[in-house]
């Protein structure tokens, strides 16, 4: 049976892209990458990053000092885009800030300010500089504890941690708070920046491409790191209702492997499917498909034998990685979003970076943007851990 | 949505509560409570060489997962979970940490894949085979309570049994200074929203916007009640353990807190 949906009332993401839904989608529709070579800190890598300018300047002040670090401060920088912050005052009103929850997605949180710490460790104790404050950066709810803070929210919150399906799992969790009236209401979302635990760490695991990431092409050989933060404020969907709907959610688990993905992408099919079931579609219904897209050899492969045995080689499909690298605990609501602006506006990105699909895979990747009315719109995000999460968007009076 | 909750039974290790069994006189005071140093946990559902890479607090989260559903007689396959932890795996966090200070930045790559917060729900599914849906999450000290709340709406939406673990371990040296946790304590429930014979007790959750949690009378366990997130949830246990009904409230002070009655 076929879940109640949930309404996107409000929506916002920044990312490498810039700031904000406008600059998204003149990148996404100008195919303009927001990737960069690697010019983060002091990394020595030969990388391509998606990195927003200007983080560096834009300390949190005040009463929010404490959470001052990278994290927090993208966190602050996507709350302020787009009148998120007005929609949330006015569910405020509508339910109390009690009602409303917050649960967001974030993979390292923000380690970077540990980073920092371990190398300014006192030379004779070892000791950490007195002014790290691990609670308020480094500490996983600190997104979370920053953003119900900056907007006034009292209801459950937490942080939902599963590597770089966070974000997405972040939408099945509000929709059982909801579901079963914890909260009226919910701001789902992620958090994910730039720190040099993953980037070399990705490096280490030998997953990092030297040039621009290539999503389903025949060399591909590895993923572009990325930052973002993107936030939605989800509601019941009420009759008639004509925003954009969270139709659909499905979550697996691969129990296959820490790193590498089911060679079968059996857990990825799992969830796909069940994203159907819970929206009542079947898989011919759904006009586009989202893909997690990382551009590594084996997880694409993985993807792709996943979409073809649920929905056969004709849905067409694609990556966004190429224009904003990978987000990690971010993607999840990155992709959300930018699948909101393909319902929008009427249009479906192509796979930025890549000139020819692999010809071993098989799923329907286009290349190159279309003009196309998508009605119903599907999200992949998958992560290490063998943890998967598929979303499903679209509006109720599709035809 | 009914709004209760069966506990099928409980995985417990902590120091001076070795497991179910042994802590439940502890816990309805008929015996007292003696912080006994943790005798070490054991990951046996891990293949050997698995066993040897993984943390001490993988094999935390891993023991007392087993130990509840052992105790239940359930087969993990079928079992949704839910994992809560405030600060995850401090140990390879700090490895990866220290190794950012060396020249060339030797991060080694199994340190980074294990740097996952979800690193133990990886390899419970492996270990388990188990291909249900899992969450991972912290709300810092708020991380059991978090843990209860999710795994009740998971319970209910999907009319299945889940299994929630929380557990956290003090921090190495220098993180240790930062943020205080003075003990391990790992704790897993079974919780089935269609309550057998066989149950432990009769979760019923309510909402409350207030921030004062129930707290241990005893001295020792309130040390660990407030020295370690996932030892919040030592108020519940005992109420568990009781044979009479009551209620204890779990809150975090900002957080919407959960008002649970307990009854046989």
């Amino acid at each position: 049976m076929a879940i109640n949906p949930l309404a996107m009332t409000a929506y916002t993401v920044t990312n490498a892209l810039g700031r904000g839904m406008a600059a998204a989608l003149t990148a996404l529709q100008g195919g303009l990458t927001g990737l960069r070579r690697c010019d983060f800190a002091d990394a020595v890598l030969n990388a391509w990053i998606g990195r927003i300018v200007g983080l560096e300047d834009e300390p949190l002040t005040g009463e929010f000092t404490a959470f001052d670090c990278r994290n927090n401060r993208l966190a602050r920088l996507a709350l302020e885009q787009d009148g998120f912050r007005l929609a949330v005052d006015r569910a405020i009103a509508r339910y109390g800030a009690d009602r409303i929850g917050v649960f967001l997605g974030s993979s390292t949180s923000g380690i970077r300010a540990t980073e920092i710490a371990y190398h300014e460790r006192d030379p004779a104790t070892g000791s950490l500089p007195t002014c790290f404050d691990y609670q308020h950066t480094h500490n996983l709810f600190s997104a979370t504890d920053l953003t119900r803070r900056w907007l006034g929210l009292t209801g459950p919150a937490f942080t939902v941690s599963t590597a770089c399906s966070s974000s997405a799992k972040a939408f099945a969790v509000a929709h059982r708070h909801l579901q079963t009236g914890f909260c009226d209401a919910a701001v789902v979302g992620g958090v994910d920046s730039l720190c040099l635990t993953t980037l070399y760490g990705f490096n280490a695991l030998g997953l990092a491409s030297t040039a621009l990431c290539r999503p389903w092409a025949a060399g591909r050989d590895g993923l572009n790191i990325g930052e973002g933060a993107g936030f939605v404020l989800l509601e019941r969907a009420e009759p008639g209702d004509e925003r954009i709907l969270l139709l659909g959610y499905g979550e697996s688990s691969d129990a296959h492997h820490m790193t590498a993905a089911h060679p079968e992408g059996a857990g990825a099919a799992l969830a796909m499917q069940q994203a159907l079931a819970r929206a009542g579609l079947a898989p011919a219904q759904v006009d586009y498909i989202n893909l997690h897209g990382t551009a590594t050899p084996l997880n694409d492969a993985a993807e792709d034998r996943a979409v073809l045995r649920v929905f056969g080689p004709h849905t067409p499909c694609s990556s966004t990685k190429g224009w904003t690298g990978h987000t990690l605990g971010a993607a999840g609501v990155t992709e959300a979003v930018f699948v909101a602006l393909v319902l929008d506006q009427g249009f479906m990105p192509g796979t930025l970076n890549t000139r020819e699909r692999d010809p071993a895979l098989g799923a329907g990747v286009i290349l190159d943007n279309q003009q196309y009315p998508v009605k119903t719109a599907l999200s992949n995000s998958f992560g290490f851990g063998g943890t998967n999460c598929s979303l499903l968007f679209g509006r109720r009076n599709a035809p | 949505m009914n709004p209760i909750l069966a506990v099928e039974s409980v995985g417990l290790l902590a120091p001076g509560l070795t497991g179910w069994a042994a802590s439940r006189p502890i816990l309805t005071g008929e015996q007292p409570y003696s912080a006994t140093p943790m005798p070490p946990p054991s990951a046996v559902l891990l293949p050997a060489n698995e066993r040897r890479r993984v943390t001490g607090l993988v094999k935390l989260a891993l023991h007392v997962a087993q130990e509840a559903i052992d105790q239940a007689g359930s087969d993990p396959q079928t079992i949704h979970t839910v994992f809560a932890s405030s600060g995850g795996d401090s140990e390879v966090l700090d490895k990866i940490c220290m190794a950012l200070t060396l020249p060339d930045r030797p991060v080694s790559p199994t340190h980074f894949h294990q740097s996952v917060h979800n690193t133990t729900a990886g390899y419970w599914s492996i270990a388990t085979g188990c291909r249900q849906a899992s969450i991972s999450l912290s709300a810092h000290d708020g991380s059991f309570l978090a843990g209860l709340r999710e795994a009740a709406t998971l319970a209910w939406v999907e009319s299945a049994p889940v299994l929630l673990i929380a557990y956290d371990a003090p921090h190495p040296f220098p993180l240790s200074e930062r943020r205080v946790i003075v003990a391990p304590f790992g704790v897993a429930l079974l919780l089935n929203p269609a309550p057998d014979d066989q149950r432990l007790a009769l979760l019923r959750l309510t909402q409350t916007a207030t921030a004062a949690a129930t707290v241990m009378a005893d001295p020792g366990l309130e040390t660990l009640r407030i020295g370690n997130p996932a030892a919040r949830s030592l108020p519940l246990l005992e109420v568990i353990a009781q044979p009479a009904g009551q209620w204890i409230t779990l809150a975090d002070g900002g957080n919407m807190g959960l008002c649970v009655e307990v009854t046989p």
